[in-house]
Protein backbone atom coordinates (compact mmCIF):
# COMPACT_ATOMS: atom_id res chain seq x y z
CA UNK A 1 0.00 0.00 0.00
CA UNK A 2 2.94 2.38 0.94
CA UNK A 3 4.52 1.39 -2.14
CA UNK A 4 1.56 2.44 -3.99
CA UNK A 5 0.95 5.29 -2.27
CA UNK A 6 4.37 6.86 -3.08
CA UNK A 7 4.34 5.81 -6.80
CA UNK A 8 0.97 7.42 -6.47
CA UNK A 9 2.55 10.55 -5.11
CA UNK A 10 5.37 10.50 -7.72
CA UNK A 11 3.39 10.19 -10.60
CA UNK A 12 1.04 12.93 -9.40
CA UNK A 13 4.62 15.48 -8.80
CA UNK A 14 6.32 14.66 -11.85
CA UNK A 15 2.72 15.08 -13.61
CA UNK A 16 3.34 11.95 -14.93
CA UNK A 17 0.17 10.21 -17.06
CA UNK A 18 -1.07 7.36 -14.85
CA UNK A 19 -3.57 6.21 -17.23
CA UNK A 20 -2.15 2.89 -17.39
CA UNK A 21 -1.43 2.23 -14.09
CA UNK A 22 -3.28 0.44 -12.39
CA UNK A 23 -2.70 1.60 -8.84
CA UNK A 24 -5.60 2.93 -6.79
CA UNK A 25 -4.76 5.29 -4.01
CA UNK A 26 -8.09 5.37 -1.86
CA UNK A 27 -8.39 9.16 -2.81
CA UNK A 28 -9.03 8.74 -5.99
CA UNK A 29 -11.44 6.00 -5.29
CA UNK A 30 -13.14 8.11 -2.90
CA UNK A 31 -13.06 10.47 -5.78
CA UNK A 32 -14.72 8.55 -8.01
CA UNK A 33 -17.53 6.83 -5.96
CA UNK A 34 -18.81 10.35 -4.22
CA UNK A 35 -20.47 12.34 -6.67
CA UNK A 36 -19.96 16.08 -6.89
CA UNK A 37 -22.30 16.71 -4.09
CA UNK A 38 -20.84 14.61 -1.59
CA UNK A 39 -17.60 16.23 -1.82
CA UNK A 40 -18.96 19.66 -1.50
CA UNK A 41 -20.96 18.50 1.38
CA UNK A 42 -17.77 16.93 3.15
CA UNK A 43 -15.21 20.08 2.22
CA UNK A 44 -18.20 22.69 3.63
CA UNK A 45 -18.40 20.28 7.01
CA UNK A 46 -14.96 19.83 7.19
CA UNK A 47 -14.40 24.01 6.95
CA UNK A 48 -17.70 24.47 8.83
CA UNK A 49 -16.63 22.08 12.22
CA UNK A 50 -12.73 23.75 11.66
CA UNK A 51 -14.76 27.31 11.82
CA UNK A 52 -16.96 26.15 14.82
CA UNK A 53 -14.44 24.60 17.04
CA UNK A 54 -12.31 28.15 16.79
CA UNK A 55 -15.11 30.09 17.03
CA UNK A 56 -16.91 28.49 19.98
CA UNK A 57 -13.11 27.34 21.56
CA UNK A 58 -14.91 23.88 21.94
CA UNK A 59 -11.67 22.32 22.48
CA UNK A 60 -10.95 24.55 25.11
CA UNK A 61 -7.28 26.06 23.02
CA UNK A 62 -8.02 28.90 24.87
CA UNK A 63 -6.77 30.94 22.18
CA UNK A 64 -5.99 34.76 22.20
CA UNK A 65 -9.25 36.53 21.95
CA UNK A 66 -7.94 38.38 19.16
CA UNK A 67 -7.69 34.49 17.58
CA UNK A 68 -11.61 34.27 17.57
CA UNK A 69 -12.27 37.97 16.41
CA UNK A 70 -10.16 37.14 13.34
CA UNK A 71 -11.74 33.81 13.12
CA UNK A 72 -15.42 33.96 13.83
CA UNK A 73 -16.15 36.16 10.23
CA UNK A 74 -14.29 34.59 8.10
CA UNK A 75 -17.16 32.85 6.73
CA UNK A 76 -18.59 36.46 5.62
CA UNK A 77 -15.48 37.01 3.78
CA UNK A 78 -15.17 34.10 1.84
CA UNK A 79 -18.33 34.92 0.23
CA UNK A 80 -17.62 38.14 -0.20
CA UNK A 81 -14.12 37.47 -1.60
CA UNK A 82 -15.90 34.55 -3.64
CA UNK A 83 -18.37 37.32 -4.90
CA UNK A 84 -15.99 39.36 -6.17
CA UNK A 85 -13.44 37.03 -7.75
CA UNK A 86 -16.53 34.99 -9.79
CA UNK A 87 -18.05 38.34 -10.22
CA UNK A 88 -14.50 39.59 -12.00
CA UNK A 89 -13.53 36.78 -13.59
CA UNK A 90 -16.48 36.32 -15.44
CA UNK A 91 -16.44 40.01 -16.32
CA UNK A 92 -13.19 39.83 -17.98
CA UNK A 93 -14.02 36.80 -19.88
CA UNK A 94 -16.98 38.68 -21.22
CA UNK A 95 -14.86 41.63 -22.00
CA UNK A 96 -12.28 39.40 -23.69
CA UNK A 97 -14.59 37.10 -25.66
CA UNK A 98 -13.12 36.64 -29.19
CA UNK A 99 -14.98 37.89 -32.05
CA UNK A 100 -14.19 36.48 -35.07
CA UNK A 101 -14.88 38.58 -37.59
CA UNK A 102 -12.46 36.70 -39.48
CA UNK A 103 -13.77 33.35 -39.06
CA UNK A 104 -17.03 34.93 -40.43
CA UNK A 105 -15.84 36.38 -43.41
CA UNK A 106 -13.73 33.69 -44.25
CA UNK A 107 -16.92 31.32 -44.23
CA UNK A 108 -19.20 33.29 -46.22
CA UNK A 109 -16.17 33.35 -48.91
CA UNK A 110 -15.95 29.38 -49.01
CA UNK A 111 -19.73 29.41 -49.36
CA UNK A 112 -20.02 30.92 -52.22
CA UNK A 113 -16.93 28.99 -53.63
CA UNK A 114 -18.73 25.95 -52.34
CA UNK A 115 -22.11 26.57 -54.19
CA UNK A 116 -20.51 27.33 -57.17
CA UNK A 117 -18.46 24.40 -56.93
CA UNK A 118 -21.27 22.02 -56.33
CA UNK A 119 -23.85 23.59 -58.87
CA UNK A 120 -20.83 22.07 -61.52
CA UNK A 121 -21.21 19.66 -60.10
CA UNK A 122 -24.68 18.70 -61.07
CA UNK A 123 -26.03 19.50 -57.82
CA UNK A 124 -29.55 21.25 -57.62
CA UNK A 125 -30.22 23.08 -54.67
CA UNK B 1 11.06 15.05 -35.06
CA UNK B 2 11.98 13.48 -38.36
CA UNK B 3 11.48 10.14 -36.80
CA UNK B 4 8.42 11.08 -34.59
CA UNK B 5 6.79 11.86 -37.94
CA UNK B 6 7.52 9.41 -39.89
CA UNK B 7 6.06 7.14 -36.79
CA UNK B 8 2.89 9.21 -36.58
CA UNK B 9 2.57 8.88 -40.61
CA UNK B 10 2.30 5.19 -40.41
CA UNK B 11 -0.05 5.06 -37.69
CA UNK B 12 -2.31 7.02 -39.69
CA UNK B 13 -2.45 4.76 -41.81
CA UNK B 14 -4.77 2.68 -40.25
CA UNK B 15 -7.10 5.33 -38.84
CA UNK B 16 -10.41 6.61 -40.65
CA UNK B 17 -12.73 8.99 -39.21
CA UNK B 18 -16.04 9.07 -39.48
CA UNK B 19 -18.00 12.08 -39.22
CA UNK B 20 -21.97 12.29 -37.50
CA UNK B 21 -24.16 14.74 -39.05
CA UNK B 22 -27.57 14.69 -37.46
CA UNK B 23 -29.36 16.88 -39.31
CA UNK B 24 -33.35 18.66 -39.21
CA UNK B 25 -34.10 20.97 -41.81
CA UNK B 26 -30.42 21.34 -42.89
CA UNK B 27 -31.83 21.59 -46.78
CA UNK B 28 -29.97 24.87 -47.28
CA UNK B 29 -26.29 23.77 -44.67
CA UNK B 30 -25.88 19.87 -45.77
CA UNK B 31 -23.81 20.77 -49.24
CA UNK B 32 -21.60 23.40 -47.82
CA UNK B 33 -21.07 21.34 -44.42
CA UNK B 34 -19.92 18.13 -46.80
CA UNK B 35 -18.29 20.33 -49.30
CA UNK B 36 -15.95 21.70 -46.52
CA UNK B 37 -15.39 18.27 -45.10
CA UNK B 38 -14.26 16.63 -47.97
CA UNK B 39 -12.02 19.91 -48.89
CA UNK B 40 -10.42 20.03 -45.37
CA UNK B 41 -10.12 16.26 -45.20
CA UNK B 42 -8.74 15.87 -49.02
CA UNK B 43 -6.24 18.30 -48.67
CA UNK B 44 -4.93 16.43 -44.70
CA UNK B 45 -4.96 13.41 -46.59
CA UNK B 46 -7.01 11.61 -43.87
CA UNK B 47 -9.68 8.91 -44.64
CA UNK B 48 -12.84 9.56 -43.73
CA UNK B 49 -16.73 9.19 -44.62
CA UNK B 50 -19.72 11.27 -43.63
CA UNK B 51 -22.60 9.52 -41.94
CA UNK B 52 -25.73 11.91 -42.24
CA UNK B 53 -28.80 11.08 -39.87
CA UNK B 54 -31.64 12.64 -41.07
CA UNK B 55 -34.87 12.82 -39.22
CA UNK B 56 -37.42 13.32 -41.68
CA UNK B 57 -37.00 16.73 -42.42
CA UNK B 58 -39.99 18.32 -44.37
CA UNK B 59 -37.84 20.03 -45.98
CA UNK B 60 -36.27 17.38 -48.39
CA UNK B 61 -32.64 17.61 -46.47
CA UNK B 62 -32.43 13.38 -47.09
CA UNK B 63 -32.91 14.21 -50.70
CA UNK B 64 -30.20 16.33 -51.17
CA UNK B 65 -28.25 14.30 -49.20
CA UNK B 66 -29.06 11.86 -51.80
CA UNK B 67 -27.75 14.14 -54.68
CA UNK B 68 -24.94 14.89 -52.52
CA UNK B 69 -23.99 11.03 -52.33
CA UNK B 70 -24.24 10.61 -56.24
CA UNK B 71 -21.82 13.15 -56.18
CA UNK B 72 -19.10 12.31 -54.04
CA UNK B 73 -19.75 8.23 -53.95
CA UNK B 74 -21.33 5.65 -51.51
CA UNK B 75 -18.52 5.12 -49.43
CA UNK B 76 -17.57 8.92 -49.07
CA UNK B 77 -21.50 9.94 -47.69
CA UNK B 78 -23.51 7.52 -45.90
CA UNK B 79 -27.24 7.78 -45.75
CA UNK B 80 -28.71 6.25 -42.01
CA UNK B 81 -32.50 8.32 -42.10
CA UNK B 82 -34.53 8.21 -39.17
CA UNK B 83 -38.55 8.42 -39.82
CA UNK B 84 -39.02 11.38 -37.18
CA UNK B 85 -37.19 13.50 -34.95
CA UNK B 86 -35.30 11.29 -31.67
CA UNK B 87 -32.59 12.30 -29.37
CA UNK B 88 -29.03 13.10 -30.26
CA UNK B 89 -28.06 10.47 -28.56
CA UNK B 90 -29.99 7.47 -30.00
CA UNK B 91 -29.12 9.37 -33.11
CA UNK B 92 -25.40 8.98 -32.61
CA UNK B 93 -25.81 5.27 -32.01
CA UNK B 94 -27.76 4.59 -35.00
CA UNK B 95 -24.61 6.46 -36.95
CA UNK B 96 -22.07 4.44 -35.37
CA UNK B 97 -23.82 1.34 -36.05
CA UNK B 98 -22.44 1.42 -39.42
CA UNK B 99 -19.71 3.64 -39.28
CA UNK B 100 -16.26 2.17 -40.37
CA UNK B 101 -14.18 4.67 -38.61
CA UNK B 102 -11.96 3.90 -35.91
CA UNK B 103 -12.81 7.29 -34.75
CA UNK B 104 -15.91 9.65 -34.65
CA UNK B 105 -16.37 13.11 -35.16
CA UNK B 106 -19.25 15.09 -34.14
CA UNK B 107 -20.14 18.27 -35.10
CA UNK B 108 -23.04 20.41 -36.49
CA UNK B 109 -24.48 20.56 -39.85
CA UNK B 110 -25.69 24.00 -39.49
CA UNK B 111 -21.88 25.59 -40.41
CA UNK B 112 -21.35 26.64 -36.57
CA UNK B 113 -18.45 24.50 -36.55
CA UNK B 114 -15.90 24.58 -39.45
CA UNK B 115 -14.33 21.61 -40.95
CA UNK B 116 -10.89 23.85 -41.38
CA UNK B 117 -10.43 22.36 -37.69
CA UNK B 118 -10.43 18.81 -38.26
CA UNK B 119 -6.94 18.91 -39.03
CA UNK B 120 -5.94 20.08 -35.83
CA UNK B 121 -8.20 17.95 -33.84
CA UNK B 122 -6.56 15.07 -35.42
CA UNK B 123 -3.21 16.65 -34.46
CA UNK B 124 -3.79 17.05 -31.00
CA UNK B 125 -5.46 13.53 -30.81
CA UNK B 126 -2.03 12.01 -31.66
CA UNK B 127 -0.49 13.92 -29.68
CA UNK B 128 -1.52 13.08 -26.58
CA UNK B 129 -3.01 9.70 -27.39
CA UNK B 130 -6.27 11.43 -25.99
CA UNK B 131 -9.40 9.35 -25.85
CA UNK B 132 -11.60 12.40 -26.72
CA UNK B 133 -10.39 15.69 -28.01
CA UNK B 134 -13.20 18.63 -27.50
CA UNK B 135 -13.56 21.91 -29.28
CA UNK B 136 -13.44 25.27 -26.98
CA UNK B 137 -14.55 28.30 -27.29
CA UNK B 138 -13.45 29.53 -24.19
CA UNK B 139 -10.12 28.98 -24.32
CA UNK B 140 -6.42 30.23 -26.77
CA UNK B 141 -8.07 31.39 -30.00
CA UNK B 142 -11.05 29.89 -29.66
CA UNK B 143 -14.09 32.43 -30.17
CA UNK B 144 -17.37 32.94 -31.42
CA UNK B 145 -19.36 35.44 -34.21
CA UNK B 146 -22.76 36.44 -33.52
CA UNK B 147 -23.51 36.78 -29.74
CA UNK B 148 -24.45 40.00 -28.33
CA UNK B 149 -23.46 41.32 -25.04
CA UNK B 150 -26.21 38.89 -23.30
CA UNK B 151 -25.74 35.75 -24.74
CA UNK B 152 -21.71 36.15 -24.11
CA UNK B 153 -22.96 36.93 -20.36
CA UNK B 154 -25.35 34.14 -20.02
CA UNK B 155 -22.45 31.75 -21.63
CA UNK B 156 -19.32 32.55 -19.44
CA UNK B 157 -21.95 32.86 -16.40
CA UNK B 158 -22.95 29.36 -16.77
CA UNK B 159 -19.34 28.07 -17.96
CA UNK B 160 -18.16 29.61 -14.65
CA UNK B 161 -20.92 28.07 -12.42
CA UNK B 162 -20.20 24.73 -13.99
CA UNK B 163 -16.72 24.95 -13.66
CA UNK B 164 -16.92 25.58 -10.50
CA UNK B 165 -19.76 22.80 -9.40
CA UNK B 166 -18.13 20.44 -11.23
CA UNK B 167 -14.59 21.06 -11.55
CA UNK B 168 -14.96 18.78 -15.25
CA UNK B 169 -11.20 19.26 -16.18
CA UNK B 170 -12.48 20.84 -19.81
CA UNK B 171 -12.98 24.17 -20.86
CA UNK B 172 -16.13 23.84 -22.97
CA UNK B 173 -19.05 21.59 -21.73
CA UNK B 174 -21.65 22.69 -23.90
CA UNK B 175 -19.85 22.60 -27.22
CA UNK B 176 -20.53 19.39 -29.32
CA UNK B 177 -17.73 19.50 -32.08
CA UNK B 178 -15.78 16.39 -30.55
CA UNK B 179 -13.56 13.95 -31.65
CA UNK B 180 -13.90 10.14 -29.92
CA UNK B 181 -12.50 6.57 -30.06
CA UNK B 182 -15.05 4.92 -31.36
CA UNK B 183 -15.30 2.77 -28.10
CA UNK B 184 -15.29 5.48 -26.14
CA UNK B 185 -18.56 7.48 -27.53
CA UNK B 186 -20.14 3.93 -27.32
CA UNK B 187 -19.55 3.51 -24.01
CA UNK B 188 -20.53 7.20 -23.18
CA UNK B 189 -23.75 7.38 -25.23
CA UNK B 190 -24.68 4.27 -23.53
CA UNK B 191 -24.44 6.20 -20.17
CA UNK B 192 -25.75 9.98 -21.39
CA UNK B 193 -29.50 10.31 -20.96
CA UNK B 194 -29.94 14.22 -20.98
CA UNK B 195 -31.12 16.38 -23.75
CA UNK B 196 -29.89 19.26 -25.12
CA UNK B 197 -27.17 21.27 -24.01
CA UNK B 198 -26.76 19.18 -21.07
CA UNK B 199 -26.47 15.90 -22.99
CA UNK B 200 -22.75 17.06 -24.29
CA UNK B 201 -22.17 18.45 -20.66
CA UNK B 202 -22.85 14.87 -19.68
CA UNK B 203 -20.98 13.56 -21.86
CA UNK B 204 -17.62 15.35 -21.33
CA UNK B 205 -18.05 14.96 -17.43
CA UNK B 206 -19.16 11.35 -17.70
CA UNK B 207 -15.59 10.69 -19.76
CA UNK B 208 -13.90 12.27 -16.99
CA UNK B 209 -15.36 10.13 -14.69
CA UNK B 210 -14.50 7.44 -16.42
CA UNK B 211 -11.03 8.24 -15.97
CA UNK B 212 -10.59 9.12 -20.21
CA UNK B 213 -8.31 11.71 -20.88
CA UNK B 214 -9.54 14.72 -22.64
CA UNK B 215 -7.66 16.67 -25.25
CA UNK B 216 -9.10 20.26 -26.68
CA UNK B 217 -8.46 22.73 -29.23
CA UNK B 218 -9.67 26.14 -29.31
CA UNK B 219 -12.24 26.73 -32.35
CA UNK B 220 -14.34 29.64 -33.83
CA UNK B 221 -17.78 29.52 -33.27
CA UNK B 222 -19.52 31.04 -36.10
CA UNK B 223 -23.85 31.04 -35.01
CA UNK B 224 -26.16 29.82 -37.51
CA UNK B 225 -25.69 31.79 -40.90
CA UNK B 226 -28.86 30.74 -41.96
CA UNK B 227 -31.96 30.07 -39.72
CA UNK B 228 -32.21 31.42 -35.86
CA UNK B 229 -30.74 30.09 -32.50
CA UNK B 230 -32.15 30.58 -29.30
CA UNK B 231 -31.41 31.33 -26.23
CA UNK B 232 -34.53 31.73 -24.15
CA UNK B 233 -35.13 31.18 -20.63
CA UNK B 234 -36.74 27.66 -21.09
CA UNK B 235 -33.18 26.88 -22.23
CA UNK B 236 -31.70 28.63 -19.13
CA UNK B 237 -33.74 26.70 -16.99
CA UNK B 238 -33.27 23.00 -18.39
CA UNK B 239 -29.42 23.73 -18.56
CA UNK B 240 -29.66 24.21 -14.61
CA UNK B 241 -31.53 21.25 -14.09
CA UNK B 242 -29.41 19.40 -15.80
CA UNK B 243 -26.31 21.13 -14.10
CA UNK B 244 -27.78 19.95 -10.41
CA UNK B 245 -28.49 16.60 -11.58
CA UNK B 246 -24.80 15.98 -12.96
CA UNK B 247 -23.73 17.60 -9.61
CA UNK B 248 -26.08 15.12 -7.71
CA UNK B 249 -24.99 12.36 -9.43
CA UNK B 250 -22.02 12.31 -11.24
Amino acid sequence: MRQRTLSWLSSRVTGASNKDSTDFHFLVVLRSIMTKLLQWLLGVSVVGLAWGLLTFDLLDLQLPHAYREVVWPMPVYFLVVFGCYSLATVGFRVATFNDCEEAAKELQAQIQEAKLDLQKKGLKF
Amino acid sequence: MASRKSSTKTRGDNDKYSVLLPTYNERENLPLIVWLLVKYFSESGYNFEIIVIDDGSPDGTLEVAEQLQKIYGEDRILLRPRAKKLGLGTAYIHGMKHATGNFIFIMDADLSHHPKFIPEFIEKQREGEFDLVSGTRYSGNGGVYGWDLRRKLISRGANFITQVLLRPGASDLTGSFRLYKKEVLERLVEQCVSKGYVFQMEMIVRARQLGYSIGEVPISFVDRVYGESKLGGNEIVSFLKGLLTLFATT
